[in-house]
């Protein structure tokens, strides 16, 4: 009895503190997150204004706005978004509603989840490489978006079809018994359900890419260009980049325009986040199993 | 009833004469289709082979009740009906399955086409996850009806024939998650019957359901009978005989050897004089 007795006393105690040490792992990592936010926000603020946003860098980029570099990151990742986005879902499609269950199926997912693992040099090395050079995209727009692809497209493909597989195999056989096609089925019963899923892990992955310094370095973001890209053979500047130039290659740049840059890269990011948020959480309480 | 007379001497190549007369009001010429024969049918997933040498009839516009206890293969067998086993990886079907003298297995079937042809309720409710009239018309905007006006028809007539019209005519856009589960499953039955099948197979439709949406699907069945072949897979032989023309009573009598069929026959001789001392013991309750 007093055996029994000590070991739910014991058990009552690890209970206590598994409690308190992944509460305490939770509060380090939210702590972190609200330091780093904060520091961006807090030395961030004082720089942003209209003339910021709106102008071009002046003065060896020790004064003036970051327009042309605002501009740059919307083409290069809407470029990106065009490239990826199409060619993950579908990919994310026949994964998870074509692909035979074999060993040649499980061969590729490997290889996929593989793929996210690859550092994002590598990704530049082999977008110099191949689109750069091979391709004679030349240091371009181009050449970045279609790198900045390759590096996407696993979260984009995993995601989509993660999101598919979510979606109860019942909806599946109830299209499937009305005389739909696979596709007809994929179309308009699944792939409507699993959209705000595609959807966040869509945002996900360009956030990533619109973050991304090393891919672009070396495909085609520009130190320093007056004016803005043309075509998407054009260079162009790009805010990780610039944030890399302010920081590291630029002596004496006041930190408001360092800090405001990095501020207007989390915004953006944050903002496309939350709108995403927003039409998921509508579309959640219209959509329950 | 003359279809129990014919279906206990019938042979496998004789001639369908289950059928009954042609529906009062229907167009003159119309045929009344929707029969299957079954012919040695078996399923096997992989190397076992779960069901064997099933022969049966299924007669036009009537209810056919697949009975039997728990993993005998009612469902599967079901399912051969619209081929939803070729969705399952590693099922073969074998025998043959005629449906109006049409092997629905040859190469030049597509099973999209026969599922047009041949409905399907399932277990639990599953409206797609949209308007109660988008669902409806999901059937025949696949079958390429574009113009409104035919597709409102179409979805008033389809909700009529399963009893939910009267409580959904105003709220046709509405989300069909909003709706109680019963109404949901005859949701499920208006989206079957709207591709104007001339199967309907019902697989245990009424086992989620509460004892009145139960009654109500019932009664739907007994409405509809006139107009559909119905084949349903129950657990409740209750249901089985309230609602069937005609049983099909299957056994697994052990897991080494398949499932087969044991009786079939004219619902209320079976469940009254079963020709089989198995069919017996289950009717009364004995086992399963």
């Amino acid at each position: 009895m007093s055996d029994r007795n000590r070991r739910a006393r014991n058990a009552r105690t690890v209970e206590a503190v598994m409690k308190v040490v992944t509460g305490a792992c939770v509060a380090l990592v939210v702590g972190a997150a609200v330091l780093i936010l904060g520091k961006i926000v807090i030395s961030g603020i004082p720089g942003i204004s209209l003339e910021f946003l709106f102008s071009k860098p002046g003065m060896g980029m020790r004064a003036g706005g970051i327009f042309p570099i605002i501009v740059g990151t919307l083409m290069l990742v809407t470029l990106t978004a065009v490239l990826v986005l199409p060619l993950g879902i579908m990919a994310g499609i026949y994964l998870a509603e074509y692909a035979p269950k074999n060993i040649v199926t499980r061969i590729v997912r490997l290889s996929i989840a593989n793929m996210a693992g690859v550092p994002s040099i590598v990704y530049g090395l082999f977008g110099l490489a191949v689109f750069v050079l091979l391709m004679q995209f030349g240091k371009s727009l181009l050449a970045s978006a279609l790198t900045l692809t390759c590096l996407t497209l696993p979260v984009i493909i995993t995601s989509t079809e993660e999101a598919l597989r979510q979606i109860p195999s019942d909806l599946r056989q109830a299209a499937l018994a009305l005389g739909a096609t696979r596709w007809r089925a994929i179309y308009k019963v699944i792939l409507p359900a699993a959209a705000p899923g595609i959807v966040t892990g869509s945002i996900l992955g360009l956030s990533r890419a619109a973050g991304e310094t090393a891919p672009i370095l070396v495909t085609g973001a520009a130190f320093f260009l007056p004016r803005l890209p043309d075509s998407v053979f054009s260079q162009y500047m790009s805010l990780p980049y610039h944030l890399y130039v302010l920081a590291t290659q630029v002596p004496n740049v006041p930190p408001e325009i360092t800090w405001g840059t990095a501020f207007v890269l989390v915004a953006g990011v944050s903002i496309v986040s939350m709108i995403a948020g927003a039409w998921r959480s509508v579309q959640r309480r219209k959509v329950k199993w | 009833m003359v279809m129990s007379a014919a279906l206990e001497e019938v042979t496998m190549e004789a001639p369908l004469r289950l059928v009954e007369p042609v529906r009062i009001g229907a167009a003159s010429a119309e045929k009344v289709s929707g029969s299957f024969a079954l012919k040695d049918v078996s399923v096997a997933y992989g190397n076992e082979t779960v069901i064997a040498g099933v022969n049966m009839l299924v007669p036009s516009r009537a209810v056919t009740a697949l009975i039997g206890p728990s993993g005998c293969g009612k469902s599967t067998l079901l399912r051969c009906l619209n081929r939803m086993n070729d969705e399952i990886g590693n099922v073969r079907v074998g025998g043959a399955v005629t449906l109006d003298g049409l092997d629905i297995y040859q190469k030049s079937v597509d099973p999209v086409d026969l599922r047009m042809r041949v409905g399907q309720v399932f277990q639990r409710p599953n409206p797609f996850p949209m308007s109660i009239y988008d669902n409806v018309a999901f059937g025949p905007r696949t079958q390429g009806v574009r113009k409104r006006e035919e597709l409102d028809a179409i979805i008033e007539a389809a909700l009529r024939d399963a009893a939910l019209w009267d409580e959904v005519k105003n709220h046709l856009k509405k989300h069909a998650f909003e709706l109680s589960g019963g109404q949901q499953q005859r949701l499920c039955i208006a989206r079957a019957l709207a591709t104007k099948p001339e199967v309907l197979l019902m697989d245990e439709p009424a086992s989620a359901l509460d004892p009145i949406s139960t009654q109500q699907i019932e009664d739907t069945i007994a409405e509809l009978k006139d107009m559909v072949t119905i084949v349903i897979v129950t657990h409740n032989m209750q249901q089985a005989a309230r609602i069937s023309d005609q049983t099909a009573f299957m056994l697994r009598e052990s897991m080494d050897q398949p499932a087969h069929l044991v009786e079939v026959g004219e619902t209320k001789r079976l469940f009254t004089n079963p020709d089989d001392k198995r069919t017996e013991s289950y009717i009364t309750g004995r086992f399963g």
